[in-house]
């Protein structure tokens, strides 16, 4: 305290000095305004907690005087404590008003809200006063509207009435008068007269049964077509006179048509646009009905354009008679372009065909429920594409027909026949067909895409086959008869060659199905072989869980292809002990192979016999050309499968008991396979090799006792 | 395991799994140092099958396939350069590359195809042999004259290809034209005239069980062997005629 009051000396001094201390910690606070928020949100406590608590800081939360004190007076000579005591007082007063300017303003502040919300409060009492007299005026001026209009109604309702009246009276004068401005205007200003009597001529058709107006619309008839005559002789001068100067008749011809043209395709666009329009969101759930009455636009339509075409198509023979060729060019123009259109719908029927087959093979069926059997979709297939061929070739038969003028032309009876509807739509479909099924097993396999179901491929391939058998030839006899050839026509694709074609698709296709199926069933084995561990396996008790899943994927392909392809030639079993027979015999073969662990001679032995063997066997072509029928089909899909257990049975390294599960697994496959294969010596011998690798892939040849495995394959 | 086909014998380059390692050996060639190496991120377990140096390019490449995608890397950066999906339906057995001609590989796999690819163009394959009629092992490339090819399969049959078409000599042996004389200039004219056919040599049957390597002779170019199951290593030669043709 001593050296406090003597650091202090001066008079100002010794007051300030307990204010200091005082004022210091408040002055700190103060010289921060932001510093409670600051601290309390956070970056400040951080800083703060950084710098190391200092004591002597005057502006830090630390502050404590005496250490301030004891520093201060031990590092600052008395000039400078005095200037500090100084600065100090300053800063003191400084913050004490800024204090009192705060709360003044404050209070002000308050005053004038409180003051607002007074004024408020009276301009809110006044408003719902108004509202009030508001209200009760505007329920006075409705009741009073209410009973004007009342006494009013009846006179409005009746003027109305007049109003209508009088509209109709105008309008059915007008009608009076159209004969009488038709004929002043028939002489001198035809365009007129034409668009006063198209205006008029929809109500007179509609108003036909009224006596009078049937008059007034015979009357304006007979104008018309006076007019109507006066106009076409001055034509027919006029086209004289132009065939006279010798302008070519064809450009005349043209002009004429295109002009026609014109004409009918404004026709043609007006009965479009009645239709509904074309749905391209798809998403209402019903179409809009149509504009207007079914019946309505079928007879506007036919009547209007129909007899537009039938008059220009006389006025234009009678006119230019030269114009005979350019009509019928137009006319087998037009005739080529149907039969591609024709064409063009076949395909696409074909196709939504395949869709809806694709569709059902995929639904998924409800449990105790057969799906479709492939032998009905294929009926139907067929059916369809057939009906839909023969509907298209009785349209097109009607370019030929007997009452057909221009069907004598020789271009019809010769070249239509052939080159258009035999070649190009027949021939050309059926090729189409062809390509498109052997699309099927080229295309997306190789590119990964989502292949066709194999069921699909099987039933594309059996309509392919059909076809070829008969009904191309059904078809091509039914187009030479409806569409007879000429003998010296065009060369014309014989049956043959097309039964050829549907034959290679069909072939293609029955590949790929082998392929496919045997695909998957190898991808089975191989997985099983790969992920097994065969050095450590324990002595097998039964057979792989995988074994009993083969032989079942192969017995579904049996049934299914079983629906579409007959039966097939097997090899004749000699007995019904065969398999028995055929046991022994790889058991009595089996200890002379698996010997060489007890003679050591014998391994050039039994090489030499296991070669000598193949020598005489035929070699088993694996991914060969199937036939059309069952058996073959299934066993090329044995084939397939077999290899490629044997394959994988060789790339890996097998322990004792690894050996003895391939056998047991051997054994079983041989059991269930045989009967689907054709000749069972395949299967037999495809197992054998698959055993003979196995032994010379493992370390400790000992195979099972053949009475066990039975055993265990019969538990199994 | 493979080593460097060019430099000096220092670098082999080894496939483990899904790793490639790169060894460097040192001097004595005592020990192998690893310098640096690469792995196939995926999802389930990948496993490399086979690889190959590309022969050109400084030995900066090789490829490698696996199930059905053959990739190909650069050895500078251990980053995967082209990736080749779904090369044969089931499983990629092996690749070669054309020992003359830059960019061009073949790859052998289970879908009994052979195919040729051009690297740079990787989506479609540029010929595609279907000649075996089971899984193709091994497919390799003569040394000397790519235009001949040797394809083993487990279907016990070597296959010799000549393919002319897409070698480095699509026309025949091409002479300097002032070299000829006028008679030898005309019927050269002739012979280089049409692009030689592309087609199977020869069938060679005389295996009984799956072939498992062909393999060209590094001493003769018209030498080479085969391996199959059974134990039967046999050689053969090319046919005298082909010889002839393509060396004159």
């Amino acid at each position: 305290m001593a050296a406090v009051t003597a650091g202090s000396g001066a008079g100002s001094g010794a007051a300030g000095s307990p204010q200091d201390t005082g004022g210091s910690t408040g002055g700190g606070g103060w010289r921060r305004p932001h510093g409670p928020l600051q601290r309390y949100y956070g970056p400040s406590t951080a800083e703060a907690a950084e710098a190391a608590p200092d004591p002597t800081d005057i502006n830090g939360p630390h502050f404590d005087p005496e250490v301030f004190m004891t520093k201060v007076r031990s590092e600052c000579p008395l000039g400078q404590l005095l200037a500090r005591e100084a600065a100090l007082g300053r800063e003191i007063r400084a913050l004490d008003s800024d204090m009192q300017t705060l709360l003044y303003e404050n209070y002000n502040k308050f005053i004038s809200a409180t003051d607002t919300i007074r004024k408020m409060k009276v301009d809110f009492r006044h408003m719902e006063a108004e509202m009030d007299d508001l209200a009760a005026n505007m329920a006075a001026i409705s009741a009073s509207s209410a009973r004007v209009s009342a006494a009013l109604q009846d006179r409005h309702r009746r003027g109305a009435q007049l109003a209508g009246v009088q509209a109709l009276l105008r309008k059915l004068q007008a009608l009076v008068e159209v004969p009488g401005r038709l004929r002043r205007w028939a002489g001198t200003e035809p365009a007129r007269a034409l668009r006063c009597h198209a205006r008029a001529r929809a109500v007179l058709r509609h108003y036909r049964h009224l006596p009078s107006f049937r008059a007034i619309e015979d009357e304006s008839h007979a104008i018309m077509a006076e007019l109507a005559q006066r106009l076409r002789a001055r034509l027919r001068c006029g086209v004289e006179m132009l065939l006279q100067l010798e302008e070519p008749a064809e450009e005349l011809s043209e002009e004429f048509l295109s002009q026609a043209g014109t004409r009918l395709e404004a026709e043609l666009a007006a009965l479009e646009a009645e239709l509904p329009a074309a749905d391209s969101s798809g998403t209402a759930a019903t179409p809009p009905p149509p504009a207007s009455d079914i019946l309505d636009f079928v007879d506007r339509g036919s009547s209007a354009f129909v007899g537009t075409l039938c008059q220009l198509a006389g006025s234009y023979r009678a006119l230019l008679p030269a114009g005979a060729d350019a009509a019928a060019a137009l006319v087998a123009r037009a005739a080529r372009e149907r039969v591609d259109r024709y064409l063009r719908a076949l395909q696409t029927f074909f196709l939504g065909c395949l869709g809806d087959v694709r569709q059902a093979l995929a639904a998924p069926r409800p449990p105790g429920k057969e799906g479709p059997g492939l032998p009905d979709l294929l009926a139907t297939l067929a059916a369809s594409v057939l009906g839909q061929l023969k509907a298209v070739l009785a349209y097109v038969q009607l370019f030929t027909a007997r009452d057909v003028a221009f069907a004598s032309l020789p271009y019809f009876k010769g070249e239509f026949c052939v080159t258009a509807v035999r070649e190009g739509l027949v021939v050309a479909f059926v090729r189409w067909l062809c390509r498109t099924a052997r699309g099927f097993a080229d295309g997306p396999a190789e590119r990964g895409a989502p292949a066709a179901p194999p069921a699909l491929l099987l039933l594309l391939a059996r309509l392919c086959l059909d076809y070829e058998n008969s009904t191309i030839s059904y078809i091509l006899t039914l187009t030479d008869e409806q569409f007879p050839p000429l003998e010296s026509g065009p060369a014309v694709t014989p049956g043959p060659a097309l039964c050829a074609e549907a034959r290679a698709a069909a072939q293609r296709l029955l590949d790929h199905y082998v392929q496919v199926q045997g695909a998957a069933v190898a991808q089975m084995l191989r997985k099983s072989v790969e992920t097994r561990d065969w050095l450590g396996t324990v002595e097998p008790r039964n057979v792989r869980a995988v074994m009993k899943r083969v032989v079942e994927d192969i017995t579904a392909i049996d049934v299914q292809v079983g629906q579409l392809f007959e039966e097939g030639v097997r090899r004749a079993q000699s007995s019904d002990s065969s398999r028995r027979a055929f046991s022994v015999y790889s058991s009595s073969r089996a200890p002379g192979r698996y010997a060489p662990s007890y003679t050591p001679s014998a391994p050039m032995d039994t090489h030499l016999l296991s070669n000598i063997q193949k020598l005489f066997s035929e070699r088993i072509d694996i991914f060969s050309p199937v036939e059309f029928n069952k058996v073959s089909v299934l066993t090329g899909i044995i084939k397939i499968s077999l290899k490629t257990l044997l394959e994988c049975v060789r790339l890996r390294t097998l322990g004792r008991f690894g050996l003895q599960q391939v056998q047991v697994d051997g054994h079983y496959l041989q059991l269930y396979l045989w009967r689907f294969a054709s000749d069972e010596r395949v299967v037999q011998g495809l197992l054998d090799e698959v055993a003979a690798s196995a032994a010379h892939r493992c370390l400790d040849p000992v195979p099972m006792e053949h009475s066990v495995v039975e055993l265990i394959c019969e538990r199994g | 395991v493979m080593w460097e086909p060019m430099g000096d014998g220092k670098k082999l380059m080894s496939l483990a799994d899904n790793n490639i390692l790169l060894w460097d050996l040192q001097e004595s060639s005592a020990k192998a140092v690893l310098s640096s190496s690469a792995v196939l991120e995926g999802k389930g377990q990948l496993k490399f099958t086979s690889g190959r140096w590309s022969p050109h390019h400084n030995c900066t490449q090789i490829a490698t396939a696996n199930d059905t995608t053959v990739r190909g890397w650069d050895t500078r950066s251990m980053r995967q350069i082209y990736c080749i999906e779904n090369a044969h339906g089931q499983l990629v057995r092996d690749l070669d590359f054309n020992p003359n001609k830059q960019y061009y590989l073949a790859s052998c796999g289970d879908d009994c195809k052979v195919k040729f690819w051009d690297t740079r163009n990787v989506t479609e394959p540029v010929k595609t042999l279907e000649e075996h009629s089971h899984w193709v092992w091994n497919v390799r490339y003569n040394h000397s004259h790519d235009q001949l090819i040797l394809t083993g399969s487990s279907d016990s049959r070597v296959i010799l290809s000549n393919m002319v078409s897409i070698s480095s000599e699509p026309f025949g042996h091409m002479v300097d034209d002032d070299e000829l004389s006028d008679q030898e200039e005309q019927h050269q004219e002739e012979k280089i005239k049409e692009p030689l056919q592309d087609s199977v040599i020869a069938t060679y049957e005389e295996h009984e069980d799956s072939v498992y390597a062909v393999e060209w002779s590094s001493a003769d170019p018209w030498l080479f062997a085969s391996l199959s199951y059974d134990g039967r290593l046999v050689i053969n030669r090319v046919p005298r005629a082909l010889k002839y043709h393509i060396l004159l």
